[in-house]
């Protein structure tokens, strides 16, 4: 545990940072539809030219968020991905916390209460 | 002179563009978000700004994880949007003051604020969704913009002090500047919201009301916080309240708070917007 362990929180500091640096970078040239278009062709290849590890690969290819980030993903960067298979914030919170959408959502309505 | 009339401080998250492209402001879920900014449509008609300094932190549209600056301000004549990824309308551009920039980057660095300038910035919904909250409608908002980055992304973050700080220094550089301006200055994101991690959907209302209440009249009570300690409160994503602190810190002693709306959720976070007011007589009757 580091210092400042906060339940189901992983700080995106210089050890994530680093670790993530080739996913993150992947992530960041989907803010071109054209980049976008050229991963849904072929993710393999993609994935490839950006340098993903094992583990980044595995995660992207599972489509598994807190694996993403276990990987070294950041939650900014790992949304331009979610946002190409049509997966806004809400789909991610409720895929880290197991949770239905629908649940996820009720309980973002039910914390307003 | 350049006077500051008062500082907005307003959520940013991506889905409220869409809404807006959408139109459904008046939709049953986006309603108690959207009429918050009934006042703040009032307040601005009457105060007509004519410079918005904005304090705000970039999602991976200008800045990348490689070369990161805590604290940047942008010098454009324009600063345009682009596709951000996630799937909202690409904003119209806005208009830059760049000699009002130049003043702030001065000052601050003569202030030892080792600032990062840009005379080239993309903006991202951080800046572009309050601008359309603040002046809805079609074309660009009647307003020049003075954008200030600061990295609420990748630890280390600066403290909640140094923020303040920072806020107080570009007030300070904003009553200095001879030529008239109107200027309002404005914090975006937040309050409390988490999008990583088992905790995502994480809110803090106790936390967020206490921010509230404490900002216009006790600010430095904020920074007692430290960083991991406002990521506990707050939310991973929740330390987008530094905007709002560096915001508060320009606006100086005297403030009132005139307006808040605080409403959960929209999307994944706690919605709030405030206005305050700068009360400095001497200010009013000089300009």
């Amino acid at each position: 545990m580091r210092p400042h362990a906060i339940p189901g929180t992983i700080m995106f500091d210089g050890d994530q940072a680093q670790k993530g640096l080739a996913l993150n970078r992947m992530c960041f040239s989907f803010n071109s539809a054209e980049n976008r278009a050229t991963f849904l062709k072929d993710e393999d290849a993609y994935c490839t030219q950006y340098g993903l590890n094992e583990q980044q690969r595995a995660a992207v290819k599972s489509r598994n968020v807190l694996q993403m980030i276990e990987a070294g993903g950041n939650v900014y960067y790992l949304a331009k991905l979610a946002g190409i298979f049509g997966l806004n914030v809400q789909d991610i919170g409720a895929q880290q916390t197991g949770m239905s959408v629908e649940n996820f959502k009720a309980k973002l309505v039910a914390a307003g209460r | 002179m350049a006077r500051i009339i008062g500082g907005v401080g307003t959520t940013h998250v991506p889905a409220i563009g869409k809404a807006i492209a959408e139109g459904k402001q008046n939709d049953p879920y986006w309603k108690p978000f959207f009429s918050g900014f009934d006042y703040v449509h009032r307040w601005l008609a009457r105060e007509r700004p004519d410079t918005v300094v904005v304090f705000s932190n970039d999602h991976g549209l200008n800045f990348f994880l490689d070369k990161l600056p805590t604290f940047a301000v942008g010098a454009a004549a324009e600063y345009r949007n682009e596709d951000e990824g996630w799937g909202i309308p690409v904003s119209h551009a806005l208009a830059g003051d760049p000699a009002l920039s130049w003043h702030v980057i001065n000052n601050l660095v003569a202030d030892e604020f080792d600032i990062t300038m840009c005379q080239d910035m993309l903006v991202d919904h951080a800046i572009t969704i309050p601008m359309a909250l603040m002046w809805p409608g079609e074309g660009a908002p009647p307003v020049k913009i003075v954008p200030i980055s600061i990295n609420t992304v990748q630890h280390p973050l600066p403290s909640v002090s140094r923020c303040l700080e920072l806020g107080r220094s570009v007030g300070r550089a904003l009553r200095s500047f001879e030529p008239d301006r109107k200027v309002l200055v404005v914090g975006t994101g937040g309050l409390s919201h988490q999008l990583d991690g088992e905790r995502a959907g994480f809110i803090n209302r106790e936390f967020d009301i206490f921010c509230m209440n404490t900002l216009a009249v006790e600010p430095d009570r904020l920074t007692k916080y430290s960083i991991p300690e406002l990521v506990e409160q707050a939310g991973a994503q929740g330390v987008e309240l530094l905007n709002w602190i560096a915001m508060r810190g320009a606006l100086g002693d005297n403030v009132s708070e005139l307006h808040r709306n605080y409403h959960i959720p929209i999307s994944n976070t706690a919605a709030a917007t405030m206005v305050l007011e700068v009360r400095d007589v001497a200010q009013r009757e000089a300009a």
